[in-house]
């Protein structure tokens, strides 16, 4: 079996497990699921700039929160269609990351994470100034009738797991491709030595800002979708914590893996959703947790399982 | 051709290299000699745009390199493989390639080219390059930056630290390259390799060449050697 078989094998593989598991999972952990899809589209956003361009950044909430008001407020305000409007929010994602990446890029290291942190500690505060049109910190609903798409309506359970499905899918293909083309072992070459793929002739600039465009596009996918399925569009999303979450997703499942962000958004989503029903202090379990993957898996759960027995895994 | 013509540079507000001038030529090995610190590494580094040059300027058939940011100058046609090679550790000898080939958009004839100057290399396409031996990497650094297929080579220091069979190796290779019309310029220390594989030999000192000559002289008379390398 060549490695491509393989790889799309298992790619294609964990898709069709997914989709089937809708049948199988009663109704509230096939909820979760649908969410945990919209959270993993966020992670593999995370994983383009972290896992394969080595950009630690802090300030993913903000190309979040793009797409849920790049989203929202036409709804709200302008009476969109929800169609066009999630484009805007995907739009907006991008948009945001490459204006941060046009200043934050021109630091590296402990330096870029604090730029970016505070870029997306700077969009939170905007959006609670502007509560006016943002809601502020409660935020707003978006109307029922206005998450109807081609007569389906996704606050129904059914036709928001399909269509939480349909964008993982996207972008799990999407991702594969990327990382598996030239420009993706470019990103790759980036994070493994920048100085030396400067000497090869590669603009290590105009590579990484690429990269985070394209990672603040899934992210901003990801806002607007989680906005449109479940209703609600808040500031809560773009405070620090949302950009902590997908770091800690892809580093639990193996940052530079395709399948590690969903991987780790399901394991934590569960290790804080079984934890939080006996104790008020789950994230101490999250902590251990996180430092027993520290010491035992420093690579993440498949990035070690790649480096033991499946170095083919993208 | 690449000429080096009264470059002044160094770091910060260091001067390291000054007023220094120095060409190599087609098809030729031209070893730059010097004790530590006289600023070899320095003047691979400023050809390449990594430190940056204060007055003076370097040229590449025609096209002045010391203009252009660090990542156009490889674009010129000039390649280097840096002391203690800088591989993509994490990946494979065959990633590692493909990585130096996408460089300048160079496809199965260039990459069939370099595997065939480094044999070695074609058997261990899946390896991780950090897991290869000194030599290898050695080889590998040099098979990724032939991958632009180069009018100049620049090499620092390729034999240091290897045993006596991969030095061999690596000259051989040297004198290859020299017989496809590549200028290849070469930090040395190591005064037998110099002598089998070099055309001309510069000596450094306080970042200035002060000798430059062809490699008969210094057969003939050691002097140079012990004047400025101390051996």
């Amino acid at each position: 079996m060549t490695e491509s078989v393989k790889v799309w094998s298992l790619h294609l593989g964990v898709l069709a497990l997914v989709f089937a598991a809708q049948y199988v999972l009663p109704p509230y952990h096939a909820t979760n699921l649908a969410r945990i899809m919209v959270l993993a589209v966020f992670a593999m956003g995370y994983n383009i700039a972290f896992g394969y361009t080595g950009l630690l950044s802090l300030g993913h909430a903000l190309f979040f929160a793009a797409g849920f008001y790049g989203m929202g407020l036409p709804i709200g305000l302008l009476d969109w269609a929800p169609v066009p409007a999630l484009i805007l929010g995907l739009i907006a994602g991008g948009v945001l990351a490459g204006l941060v990446g046009v200043l934050a890029l021109r630091t590296a290291g402990v330096s870029f994470m604090i730029v970016t942190l505070m870029f997306a500690q700077a969009g939170y505060l905007t959006l609670l100034y502007l509560n006016t049109w943002t809601g502020g910190d409660e935020g707003f609903v978006v109307d029922r009738a206005a998450r109807v798409i081609a007569g389906n309506d996704l606050s129904l359970d059914g036709t928001r797991f399909v269509a939480a499905f349909g964008l993982f899918a996207a972008a799990m293909v999407g991702c594969l491709w990327l990382v598996r083309s030239p420009f993706g072992r470019v990103m790759v070459a980036m994070r493994e030595n920048e100085e030396r793929s400067r000497m090869l002739g590669y603009d290590p600039f105009r590579i990484k800002l690429i990269a985070l465009v394209l990672s603040g596009i899934y992210a901003g996918a990801a806002g607007a979708a989680y906005g449109l399925l479940f209703g609600y569009v808040g500031a809560s999303f773009a405070t620090i914590q949302y950009s902590i979450l997908p770091m800690l997703y892809v580093l639990l499942g193996g940052a530079g893996t395709v399948l590690g962000p969903f991987l780790g958004a399901v394991l934590m989503f569960y290790l804080v959703d079984i934890t939080s029903g006996y104790t008020d202090a789950y994230l101490f379990v999250v902590g251990a947790a996180l430092v027993g993957l520290v010491l035992f898996a420093p690579r993440g759960i498949l990035g070690n399982l790649r480096e033991r027995f499946a170095p083919w895994l993208p | 051709m690449l000429w080096v013509e009264g470059v002044t540079a160094g770091y910060g507000n260091g001067v390291v290299l000054r007023d220094l001038s120095f060409k190599a030529a087609k098809g030729q090995v031209t070893c730059i000699m010097g004790r530590n610190g006289a600023g070899k590494s320095t003047l691979m580094k400023a050809i390449m745009g990594l430190v940056p040059v204060q007055s003076g300027r370097i040229l590449l058939s025609g096209t002045v390199l010391s203009d252009l940011p660090a990542h156009q100058v490889p674009g010129q046609g000039i390649a280097y493989v840096p002391q203690g090679r800088r591989l993509f550790g994490g990946l494979t000898v065959a990633e590692n390639i493909e990585i130096g080939l996408l460089a300048r958009k160079r496809g199965t004839r260039t990459r069939d080219f370099v595997l065939d100057l480094f044999p070695r290399l074609g058997n261990r396409l899946d390896q991780i390059a950090s897991t290869l031996s000194g030599g290898e990497q050695q080889m590998l650094a040099i098979a990724r930056a032939l991958c632009i297929e180069p009018e100049v080579l620049l090499l620092d220091e390729p034999t240091e630290g290897l045993q006596p069979s991969m030095i061999t190796a690596i000259r051989d290779t040297v004198l290859k390259l020299r017989e496809t019309g590549l200028a290849t310029v070469l930090v040395e220390q190591r005064v037998d390799a110099v002598l089998r594989m070099a055309d001309r030999v510069a000596f450094m000192e306080q970042g200035q060449i002060k000798a430059d000559v062809p490699v008969a002289q210094v057969q003939a008379d050691s002097a140079l050697f012990k004047q400025f390398v101390g051996v």
